[in-house]
């Protein structure tokens, strides 16, 4: 199989990580009949016709079966010594049913395909890889195996330069890993015993130090592996949405079923004798074979999809869920703002310059490395024409936990210090000075604005404060309307204080938020939530999110997680990455989505198919029903153009589908009615037209050729 | 041609439908802290006569069960009495012998003299399920006492029990754990609505010249008497008034006379003429208000209520164009090219006749004012479809009950397309519902395709249409979906009375009857107990135009599909022929 898809990268540009990312999806962006996955799909579906798969699918196996009848019918027209055109038909007609029942075997076999190349490019790096497998913590004298040996429980020791041998969790050590070969994610990621980054990955690599791990998969139950049995007929099982169309397709398979035999007998009365292979054509174009045949198709590829996005479904229940979710809970911090707090504005106080704090403040964040210093320095750059050196002979105070503030001793014998206002307000206080006028104000202006105030001093008095504000990610606000639209509540989680979480809630257009979150407290909401009917998603990583992530109708663990975590979630994000509950919901969406609108397309079809198939069938015995045929079919071949053409219009368009089932209908984040009103347009519109137009020119193109043969 | 007849017909009812589903709602739906209050106290005083007990709290099977022992009840009871109607000694002035009495020809057409049972097993079935389809002719075969003790008085409850089990299904769609008392229900519907619609009709009727009265026939002697050979003449009459009333308010549709509705006594005039039309289709009407006002989702009713009269609307105006040619038969011909009057009481014409008809198939009344076998094919063809879709307003609260199963589906698949899971009244549609939604509108087809396929195919159908080809196939397929839609018309021409037709149409009727209303409440009871889901903008709306297109869509698509080949069969090869010059 020529299916070398790159998964990551070893360049290291830190500042290139987003567009990596997008690159790995890109390249993992299957075309959509990539001709090795044709190859083997062509294959499989010859090896489903078998009837204990088929019956699986009503409608298809009720296609089989008329196939099955047409082709005894033909071989007893050879016999008896039926006239060459009338066999013509027959074996045509057989080879047309047998091409329906084909084409949708194809369908699903080839999302079946698509789905297992999309996780083997996951896994291509899970191959054989020694292991050092020890006996307990205790006695680290181990020895040699093969990973595929590794069962459930087992540790490994993993050193620098080493690949870890399978999915696990760190039980000891703490070491940076490079994970990029997963997520495509180059930064390496710390990995650590007994925090909530405990979880490490099949087939990534360990840079640095030693580690001891736990093996929390044996082999082929990793959450992939479990994943791609999803993914492959035998273990996939129907899920309840999937049930219920199933039942309604079923059942409009048998009504059409009952029309067509009960069609035979009241053609008697006009002294008529159908031919069984007609009526059996008639049969497969009203049944709903259309969506029959790609309702498998459509399911996996949901799941594909799913995976195309780095998220791997622990079932097929939960993609569908994802479309129903209600209240989406999104952590504030990576999802709805950018990580970290950024210096918006410095206010001066006490009679301090505003060019002279910015130049101060900046010189107090010299050293200081955390991003919120970084963004005081910018701002001090930008304000003050401050060039960024510090005076040599500078003494820089670190940030520790007791002083709870930094700074910086100038040569000129002035201190610097900036931490939080209480502290520094207290700092001055034991040096002799006192906070100046407005000084208190001016901090609860910018605590109740949504924003940290951070106090600067310079030696015992301040002279000012730094405003540090949550920054909004671009776009989040209108990311969000749209949500709303589809509607979804967006609930922001966060750590702060009911106040500063207001502000910012109100500022992204949340529709709630939930402030100084704790696992309890997020338990406690979605609980609530479900309450009151609705459907909750949370993304989470840490062992204590397990309870929530298991409560809420829709958890994504992240990958970075704790093993708990990912188990309590139906899902694993392999980016880690907070926004991703937002794609999830459009995916599960879209799975919906397409299923309904290719039904609305398979019915829609019908009416056209009878314009075609019944004036043709009573030709002879009521030649008035030619003004039925609204299309001007059997023009010269006779009534047999008419029904070959819509059996081959009928089987046809599910290779035509194709696309739009694996793709999936185009996704807009608008209301249900417009929503509903333009697939009802296009997929119901669009099917009561096509086929009329589609038979016509069939008949066009198949009508000479009948010609030649005889078929009148 | 005058619009104003169907103008009329259609501007009274819904006028009067609004203010009576209000009373409905008021009577009928009573919350616990009204129970035996005030008027209730009647219906609760009624119903301790019968059964000392408080009223019950049913669940849907309770309630179901309930409703199928009662209408065993009465079909035993009716049976009984049918089957010894001579030997019941009063009320019965003409001495009107065994209704088996009829006999039949059978298909080599030998005449068979009182042997026919079955005769009796139809008319139990046909009026035990609110159909009416009638194989004797009321005013030669039936007493008084069978009129009114067995027709009149089917004809009250079996409507009630319709309307019980919508107000039942009602309730769990809206939440209601408590579906109700099924005999309290019953006991309302017969007390605050059927009772008096009927009483104020039946004086409004004898007003206007129907006869009332327990008189024998009257005997007249004629003026020719001795031209025509005839010198006295029989002249039935009865309690017809009532039985009137009744009939056109409970889609019932039953005749006092055989020829129902054509016959002077039952509609003299144009007048009687516009107030049955008007109360044919009231009380349907009212239901869907009535459930508006339940839901507390005036807009969704109405959504219904426009979809349904949309439908009818569009039926009659076809049928009144199509009436309003010339027969295929006088075509040509020297006489006036008119409207076509074959088979029309010249009293009514060519234009309320042909509103009677699409009115009364919709609804499922099937009283006829003209002999529908003799509407131009495609007038024909309206009352056939009102019936294959039934759920034209349809029987009291079988219409809805019938419309519920049509949403089910369309929600389904509308709620597909939305990206949801879809759901009904903030009630997630999972599987178990649309498996009993899909039963109930595969039955449909099933009854009637299969039936016309048995009797089109033999010579129990053969031997008794009226005319060959494709209007003998016509008067089958009829004959058949009229008995599956419970509606009870006749096409007539076919020479229904023999046990085939009798017992073939009767298992139809109450297939057509019975699971049609079970299912639909046992959808309303798994509903009822799941939890709701809050609306968002991402629900699908069943409240706006959109769902009202869509739901015509499904109930034409899947209507139009599964009888498209008979329809073509029958009328439109029928129409085909005749357009020959």
């Amino acid at each position: 199989m020529s299916l070398d898809i790159q998964v990551g990268s070893p360049t290291r540009d830190a500042s290139g990580v987003n567009a990596l990312k997008l690159q790995r999806r890109g390249t993992r962006k299957l075309r959509l009949f990539e001709p090795a996955l044709v190859r083997m799909a062509v294959i499989q579906s010859f090896k489903m016709l078998d009837p204990r798969n088929m019956a699986r699918n009503p409608v298809m196996f009720l296609v089989e079966i008329g196939t099955v009848l047409t082709a005894v019918v033909t071989i007893e027209s050879v016999f008896l010594g039926a006239a060459i055109g009338m066999i013509v038909y027959q074996a045509a007609l057989t080879i047309l049913l047998f091409m329906t029942v084909l084409f949708a075997n194809f369908a699903e076999a080839l999302a079946e395909a698509r789905g297992k190349a999309q996780a083997d490019s996951l896994r291509a790096t899970r191959a054989d890889t020694p292991a050092y497998l020890i006996p307990s913590r205790d006695n680290q004298s181990g020895k040699i195996v093969s990973s595929t040996t590794l069962r459930s429980g087992d540790l490994v020791v993993v050193e620098t330069g080493e690949v870890i041998p399978t999915d696990g969790e760190v039980v000891e050590g703490v070491a940076s890993v490079d994970e990029s070969a997963i997520t495509g994610e180059s930064a390496p990621v710390i990995r650590e015993a007994g925090g909530d980054h405990s979880g490490v990955t099949g087939g990534t690599r360990v840079l640095s130090d030693r580690i001891v791990i736990q093996v929390t998969a044996g082999p082929g139950e990793s959450f992939l592996d479990k994943m791609i049995a999803l993914v492959e007929g035998a273990s996939r099982q129907k899920t309840p949405n999937e049930i219920a169309l199933t039942i309604v397709l079923a059942a409009f398979s048998l009504i059409f079923l009952i029309v067509t035999a009960t069609l035979y007998p009241m053609a008697r009365y006009f002294n008529l004798t159908l031919e069984i292979p007609t009526l059996i054509a008639l049969l497969v174009c009203l049944i709903p074979t259309t969506i029959g045949a790609l309702l498998a198709a459509i399911g996996i590829a949901g799941m594909d999809r799913a995976l195309a996005a780095n998220i791997i479904a622990k079932s097929g229940k939960a993609v569908e869920v994802a479309g129903d979710i209600d209240t989406l809970l999104l952590d504030k911090t990576g999802t709805i703002t950018i990580g970290n707090r950024r210096a918006t504005e410095f206010v001066p106080l006490g009679g301090t310059s505003p060019l002279d704090l910015a130049r101060l403040a900046g010189l107090a964040s010299m050293a200081d490395t955390t991003p919120e210093g970084k963004s005081i320095l910018e701002l001090a750059r930008q304000q003050a024409d401050f060039d960024g050196e510090a005076p040599s002979g500078s003494r820089f105070i670190d940030f520790t936990a007791q002083t709870r503030m930094s700074g910086v001793d100038l040569p000129g014998g002035s201190s610097l210090r900036k931490g939080a206002p209480n502290t520094v307000a207290t700092y001055i206080q034991g040096l002799g000075g006192r906070p100046p006028e407005g000084y208190q104000a001016a901090v609860d202006v910018i605590a109740s604005g949504g924003a940290t105030p951070l106090a600067v001093s310079e030696d015992n008095r301040i002279i000012g404060v730094v405003k540090l504000e949550d920054i909004l990610k671009p776009g989040i606000r209108e990311r969000f309307a749209r949500l709303r639209q589809m509607g979804l509540r967006v609930v922001m989680v966060t750590g702060d204080n009911p106040l500063t979480a207001k502000s910012i809630a109100l500022e992204a257009g949340v529709d709630g938020f939930i402030a100084q979150a704790t696992p309890e407290v997020k338990l406690a909401y979605i609980r609530k939530e479900q309450e009151g009917g609705r459907l909750v998603a949370m993304m989470g990583d840490g062992t204590n999110d397990a309870p929530a992530l298991a409560q809420a109708d829709i958890g994504v663990a992240m990958n970075s997680g704790t093993q708990a975590a990912k188990e309590a979630g139906n899902m694993v994000d392999l980016d880690s990455d907070p926004t991703k509950l937002i794609e999830v919901v459009e995916i599960g969406k879209q799975l919906l989505m397409t299923r309904g609108a290719l039904t609305t397309f398979s019915i829609a079809n019908d009416l056209a198919k009878y314009f075609a198939v019944i004036p043709a069938m009573f030709i002879v015995t009521l030649p008035g029903l030619k003004v039925l045929d609204l299309m001007g079919l059997a023009t010269r071949g006779g009534a047999y153009s008419a029904i070959l053409s819509a059996v081959i219009f009928n089987a046809i368009i599910i290779p035509l589908l194709i696309p739009i089932a694996l793709q999936g209908v185009r996704y807009r984040p608008v209301g249900a009615g417009a929503l509903l009103r333009r697939n009802l347009l296009i997929y119901g519109l669009g099917g009561v037209i096509a086929p009329f137009v589609g038979i016509k020119l069939i008949d066009l193109a198949i009508d000479p050729l009948l010609a030649i043969v005889g078929i009148k | 041609m005058s619009w104003l007849h169907p103008f009329w017909a259609f501007a009274l009812p819904i006028a009067a439908s609004f203010p009576l589903g209000w009373l409905m709602w008021r009577s009928l739906d009573v919350p616990e802290s009204r129970e035996g209050r005030g008027l209730d106290r009647l219906a609760m005083f009624f119903t301790r006569l019968i059964g000392k007990r408080s009223p019950a709290q049913m669940d849907w099977k309770r309630y179901a069960l309930s409703m199928l022992a009662f209408n065993a009840a009465l079909f035993v009871l009716t049976f009984v009495l049918l089957f010894f109607q001579d030997k019941i000694p009063f009320l019965n002035p003409d001495a009107k012998g065994p209704l088996t009495a009829l006999g039949y020809k059978d298909t080599l057409g030998i005449q068979h003299d009182g042997a026919d049972t079955a005769v009796i097993f139809n008319t139990v079935c046909s009026f035990v399920t609110n159909t009416n389809l009638q194989h004797y002719s009321g005013e030669q075969h039936l007493s008084y006492f069978s009129q009114l003790g067995c027709i009149v008085w089917l004809m009250f409850v079996t409507p009630a029990s319709g309307l019980c089990v919508m107000l039942a299904t009602v309730r769990g769609l809206r939440g209601d754990k408590n579906l109700g008392d099924f005999y309290v229900d019953l006991m309302r519907s017969l007390l605050y609505v059927l009772g008096p619609t009927c009483l104020i009709l039946a004086v409004g009727l004898v007003g206007l010249g129907v006869p009332m009265t327990f008189e024998k026939a009257a005997a007249a002697t004629t003026v020719d008497g001795v031209a025509t050979k005839m010198e006295t003449q029989t002249i039935a009459r009865g309690p017809v008034a009532a039985l009137v009333a009744i009939k056109q308010a409970g889609t019932n549709g039953g005749g006092f006379f055989g020829p129902n509705s054509a016959h002077p006594f039952e509609n003299p005039s144009p007048w009687t003429n516009l107030l049955s039309i008007a109360s044919i289709v009231v009380l349907p009407m009212a239901s869907i208000v009535m459930a508006g006002l339940m839901l507390k989702n005036m807009k969704h009713a109405m959504v219904i209520y426009g979809v349904m009269l949309t439908f009818l609307v569009i039926g009659a105006t076809v049928a009144i164009v199509a009436e309003s040619k010339p027969s295929a038969a006088a075509r040509g011909l020297p006489v006036v090219q008119g409207p076509n009057m074959e088979g029309k009481e010249v009293r009514n014409g060519a234009v309320a006749s042909a509103t009677w008809a699409a009115i009364t198939t919709a609804t499922s009344n099937g009283s006829v004012n003209s002999m529908h076998d003799s509407l131009n094919p495609i007038a024909g063809l309206v009352p056939m479809v009102m019936m294959m879709l039934n759920v034209v307003f349809s029987g009291i609260g079988a219409g809805f009950e019938n419309m519920l199963m049509y949403m089910i589906v369309a929600v389904f698949i509308s709620g597909l397309m939305v990206g949801r899971t879809p759901e009904y009244l903030g009630k997630k549609v999972e599987a178990k519902e649309v498996k009993l939604a899909m039963i109930v509108i595969l039955l449909h087809p099933l009854l009637i395709c299969c039936g016309t396929a048995l009797f089109a195919a033999t010579t129990w159908g053969t031997s008794t249409v009226a005319n060959p080809s494709s209007h003998g196939f016509s008067e089958i397929l009829y004959e058949f979906t009229s008995a599956a839609a419970n509606n009870g018309s006749g096409f007539e021409g076919l020479a229904d009375n023999n046990p085939w037709w009798n017992i073939g149409t009767g298992i139809v009727l109450l297939l057509g009857r019975f699971p049609a209303l079970v299912l639909p409440l046992a959808i309303a009871g798994f509903l009822s107990v799941k939890k709701r889901v809050p609306q968002t903008s991402g629900t699908l709306r069943t409240d706006d135009i959109t769902f009202a297109g869509m739901l015509m869509g499904t109930v034409l698509l899947v209507g139009a599909l599964s009888f498209m080949p008979a329809i073509v069969l029958g009328p439109i090869s029928d129409q085909l022929a005749s357009a020959k010059p």
